[in-house]
């Protein structure tokens, strides 16, 4: 027996007899009830993931599958209501938040919530986002922002950053002819109507845990009608950024956030608190 | 006692879904019929409780409606012809996603701007698809206020026995003359959950989607032939029509809506005349009674459609009659209600021309 071949020896001999650990008493961490148990079609290291396990696992904490509705945009998360275990109803393109008023009209015990990206919610859906959050829909919209319309192969997207390429600004986003990024949150943060306007990210773990408390936090507001509540979260495209999982936070980090800052934008006053 | 109310025609449409038990109406002003929205916000909420919002644009409340519409609830919306045209995208995803709802087009003259008069030149768009793929809607042609009102209980009635969204296809003129009209008793409001709909989803049953999205070309076309046998079942059992002297007729004149009342006046003039002529009205344009018009042919001359446009329904007849006899066509565009005197003209014209 050579060197090699001990050493394997001693690896098998050592190894941990999965049956007596894997028990569900030592589980630490699971599938949220609420997240339906199949694969995602979301590319490796893609934050919309992250986002629907945190959407699930509120929904889980606050025991409310039963009573929460969601509205699927169009985009990469148009399968959202593939993974997430809520009724859901898939929206045409930009109209995700005109339906989910008119599933909350209808249903004002419910909790609605739409799910959309930057080209749905801040390009051809900017007229119902505003509009949505200007009469306060009792709604939660989660608007994932990773400045570039993924599903169609990486084309410059409303929130693209100054000089970044994409296949339709290949040359990187020129703000004197393709106009600037818009920071839509900050916009509808201005409006009567919204009354929790935030921004976070899913890209490192304490970041995570602020958005799941920020999701939390807009379906309670929800409860007590408060208003529109808006979460953005700014996320990565690895895939159509050209980068590793790792590379594409990295990049995150420095280039999306100095333009797009996290931090709660509006919240209520600490009277209403 | 009778409940008669002396009413326009938009007004009789809401006051109808009011009586209906509609839960919700989503909609934008626009004239001709900006009176639906303005009548639903005087009565509706304090009367049933119905939802009843101003949205931004057609393009939201179409789109309201398709939310609404997924739980099950009677939902509905009106415009007229270039803000319907903005709805086609919603209306193609609600026929896709088997959503019952009310559409009501009161038809104005095009094409873009247009006019705000009377026209019944989106026949093509309600009754030929509108907007993409291969749908159909249910369109309903009322002809008189009364059936503006009787309309909107049978568009509920039909869209929920087939999961499918219905349109009433009117015009200018209708929804804005009076009439007397006789109402259907208020119904309650009522919910039922219909085991499809996304109204929060029990412990017990697996998550409700409502979407029109299913990317594998084969799931697509089972859902396309899904939809396709529908259209067939409708066109099997809801074709509804009128005919008015046609059973001696030797000319029929072929015309819907208003335009049908106006032709009945032309055929009474002509039988003064000695000219026998009777009047076929569709009631359904989608489904359209092809085999019933086709009867005449053996029994008339030939066939006159007259219509507020361009020539449309025209074309739906001349498949009916298939060649069996000439099939002419008189019309008015632009907003122009045509007369009694002068389609009579154009008949006898026609038929001293031996073009009938």
């Amino acid at each position: 027996m050579n060197e090699k071949e001990m050493l394997n020896d001693l690896h098998y001999e050592n190894m941990i007899d999965e049956e007596s650990v894997c028990t569900t008493e030592n589980i630490v961490y699971e599938k949220p009830h609420s997240l339906i148990d199949t694969e995602m079609h979301y590319c490796p290291g893609c934050g919309h993931g992250v986002a629907h396990r945190l959407l699930a696992e509120v929904i889980d904490e606050m025991g409310i599958q039963s009573e929460t509705i969601g509205v699927a945009p169009v985009g990469c998360s148009v399968f959202a209501y593939n993974y997430i275990d809520v009724d859901m109803t898939e929206a045409a393109h930009g109209r995700a938040s005109a339906a989910a008023t008119g599933i909350k009209r209808v249903l004002p015990d419910k909790y609605v919530f739409s799910y959309q990206g930057d080209g749905d919610l801040a390009a051809i859906g900017t007229g119902e986002t505003i509009h949505t959050c200007n009469r306060g829909e009792n709604i939660l919209i989660i608007f994932v922002n990773n400045g570039i319309y993924g599903m169609t192969g990486g084309q410059m997207a409303p929130t693209t950053l100054p000089g970044m390429k994409s296949t339709t600004s290949p040359f990187g986003r020129d703000v004197e002819t393709m106009g600037n990024p818009l920071k839509i949150t900050e916009l509808v943060a201005a409006l009567p109507g919204t009354y929790f306007v935030t921004r976070q990210s899913v890209h490192k773990a304490v970041n995570v845990r602020r958005a799941k408390k920020a999701i939390q936090k807009g379906f309670e507001y929800q409860k007590l009608n408060k208003g529109t509540c808006f979460i953005e979260i700014v996320s990565n495209c690895p895939s159509n950024w050209k980068m590793t999982p790792v590379e594409s936070n990295k990049w995150l980090d420095s280039n999306m956030l100095p333009f797009y800052p996290l931090g709660d934008i509006k919240t209520p006053n600490k009277k209403e608190r | 006692m009778k409940d008669l109310k002396l009413m326009k025609g938009n007004e009789a449409l809401a006051e109808a879904a009011i009586r209906a038990g509609a839960d919700a109406y989503f909609g934008y002003p626009i004239t001709p019929q900006s009176e639906v929205l303005e009548y639903l916000s005087r009565e509706a909420n304090n009367r049933t409780g119905m939802v009843v919002l101003q949205a931004e644009s057609e393009v939201a409340s179409i789109n309201m409606v398709y939310g609404a519409a997924g739980t099950g609830k009677k939902v509905w919306t009106s415009s007229s012809s270039p803000g319907i045209s903005l709805m086609q995208e919603g209306i193609s995803y609600i026929a896709c996603a088997e959503l019952p709802c009310l559409i009501v087009n009161v038809n104005r003259g095009g094409p873009g701007l247009g006019t705000i008069q009377p026209a019944q030149s989106d026949y093509f768009q309600s009754v030929k698809g509108g907007g993409h793929g291969d749908y159909r809607l249910i369109v309903l042609a009322p002809s008189t206020v009364q059936e503006m009102s009787d309309f909107v209980k049978l568009s509920f009635d039909l869209a929920f026995k087939y999961r499918n969204p219905i349109m009433i296809l009117t015009d200018g003129a209708l929804g804005q003359m009076m009439e007397k009209v006789e109402f259907f008793e208020q119904e309650e409001r009522e919910f039922k959950d219909l085991g499809w709909t996304t109204i929060g989803k029990p412990k017990d049953r697996d998550h409700n989607v409502i979407t029109s999205l299913h990317i594998k070309p084969d799931q697509m076309e089972l859902i396309n032939i899904q939809l396709q046998k529908k259209y067939r079942e409708i066109e099997e059992n809801e074709i509804r029509f009128e005919t008015i002297m046609c059973d001696d007729a030797d000319y029929i004149i072929t015309a819907y809506g208003l335009v049908a009342r106006i032709c009945t006046k032309a055929a009474e003039l002509a039988r003064e005349k000695g000219i026998k002529v009777g009047v076929f009205r569709p009631i359904t344009l989608f489904p359209f009674p092809y085999n019933e018009i086709a009867k005449y042919s053996d029994q008339v001359k030939g066939f006159l459609d007259v219509e507020m446009s361009a020539g449309q329904m025209v074309e739906d007849v001349r498949l009916a009659v298939n060649g069996k006899n000439p099939v002419k066509f008189y019309g008015r565009m632009g907003g122009i209600v045509p007369t009694p005197e002068e389609i009579l003209e154009d008949l006898e014209k026609k038929i001293e021309r031996g073009d009938l």
